[in-house]
């Protein structure tokens, strides 16, 4: 397979997925740990991080493992829990488009942090644009795996408590939040994703709430886009 | 083996969901407005969902009223402000949290 790889693109994905590379190995760790503590090796660590490749998943499908949840109700969560991923395909449908073979690795490993890296479709010069994509999104993948295979080996020998280290997935979203809160000037998307989730949580409660919170917010997106095309007619 | 089973469960339902729109949209012509519109409007929504689908769990009544989590909360968004450095606001957030949920409460 001709990736038209060379050092260059090699190195500049590379300092691209510094900050990612971090925060994987921190949360692959945080993972592997949490999966270990429930009787699963580096092996079953390894084989999530390669197979599903979702982190905010894989911390909720070590409870479905371990409290041996039905085939059905996995694949729902799953659903649910990713249907963020709809979203973020929808927006790279034109960056990707020209990827070729590329193409189906990269749709595969578009996690949160893959996109939040590439959504602005910037590229350095005299690199070949898909190539620089495919490399970043490889790059974090490796990064997640380490993180969480060595996670599982730690866990077992760790002489500290682990307790609270799940933390560190919502300190990525909340700090993810902040960082396109103080890029974007329009925070009325923002605003409406977390008005909707805490309304769907009181009227839901904590293991229902999402795909209600889902639907208000795309029909309240959807609301605003009708209100500003009218009123700009 | 059950375990082996859910995980590839995990794996279709997420390559399900990133491949679809792909599929589904590939033809920029007859592709709606709409769904281009939402593609641009939606990460920024769907994040504030994941913080909150994150801290869902906390009982404000309960023995330590979410004041651990509300402080670490608080604590990574401010660093954020303040530094835009995430692997810095991640583990110190964390770190924070570790600490006081051990110790304190």
């Amino acid at each position: 397979m001709n990736l038209r790889l060379n050092r260059r693109t090699l190195d500049l994905a590379f300092i691209k997925t510094v900050p990612v590379m971090a925060g994987y190995i921190v949360l692959g760790m945080g993972f592997g740990i949490l999966l270990s503590g429930k009787g699963y090796g580096p092996f079953w660590a390894f084989l999530m991080s390669t197979m599903i490749y979702a982190g905010s998943m894989q911390y909720v499908g070590v409870g479905l493992i371990a409290g041996g949840a039905s085939l059905l109700s996995t694949f729902l969560t799953t659903l649910i829990v990713n249907a963020r991923h709809l979203f973020y395909s929808i927006s790279m449908i034109d960056l990707y488009s020209d990827a070729g073979r590329k193409k189906p690795y990269m749709i595969f490993a578009l996690t949160d942090e893959t996109y939040s890296l590439l959504c602005d479709g910037q590229v350095p010069e005299d690199t070949d644009p898909q190539t620089y994509r495919f490399l970043v999104s490889l790059l974090n993948q490796i990064y997640w795996i380490l993180g969480s295979v060595a996670g599982s080996f730690l866990g077992a020998v760790l002489p500290f408590d682990t307790t609270g280290i799940d933390f560190s997935m919502t300190a990525l979203f909340v700090a993810t939040f902040v960082e396109q809160w103080t890029a974007q000037k329009d925070h009325l998307s923002a605003l409406t994703g977390v008005t909707a989730s805490v309304l769907s949580l009181c009227l839901f409660g904590p293991d229902r709430f999402l795909i209600p919170a889902m639907l208000m917010i795309t029909a309240a997106l959807l609301l605003v886009n009708f209100v500003r095309e009218r009123r700009d007619r | 083996m059950h375990a082996l089973l859910l995980i590839l469960a995990m794996s279709a339902g997420t390559v399900l969901l990133r491949f679809l729109p792909f599929r589904l949209f590939r033809d920029p012509e007859r592709r709606p407005a709409v769904i281009t519109y939402l593609g641009h409007v939606l990460p920024p929504a769907a994040i504030g969902m994941l913080c909150v689908y994150c801290v869902r769990n906390i009982d404000l009544a309960g023995h330590s009223h979410g004041i651990p989590e509300i402080a670490a909360c608080l604590l990574v968004a401010a660093l954020q402000w303040k530094w835009h450095n995430a692997l810095l606001s991640i583990l110190a957030g964390t770190a924070f949290y570790m600490g006081i949920i051990q110790r304190i409460f």
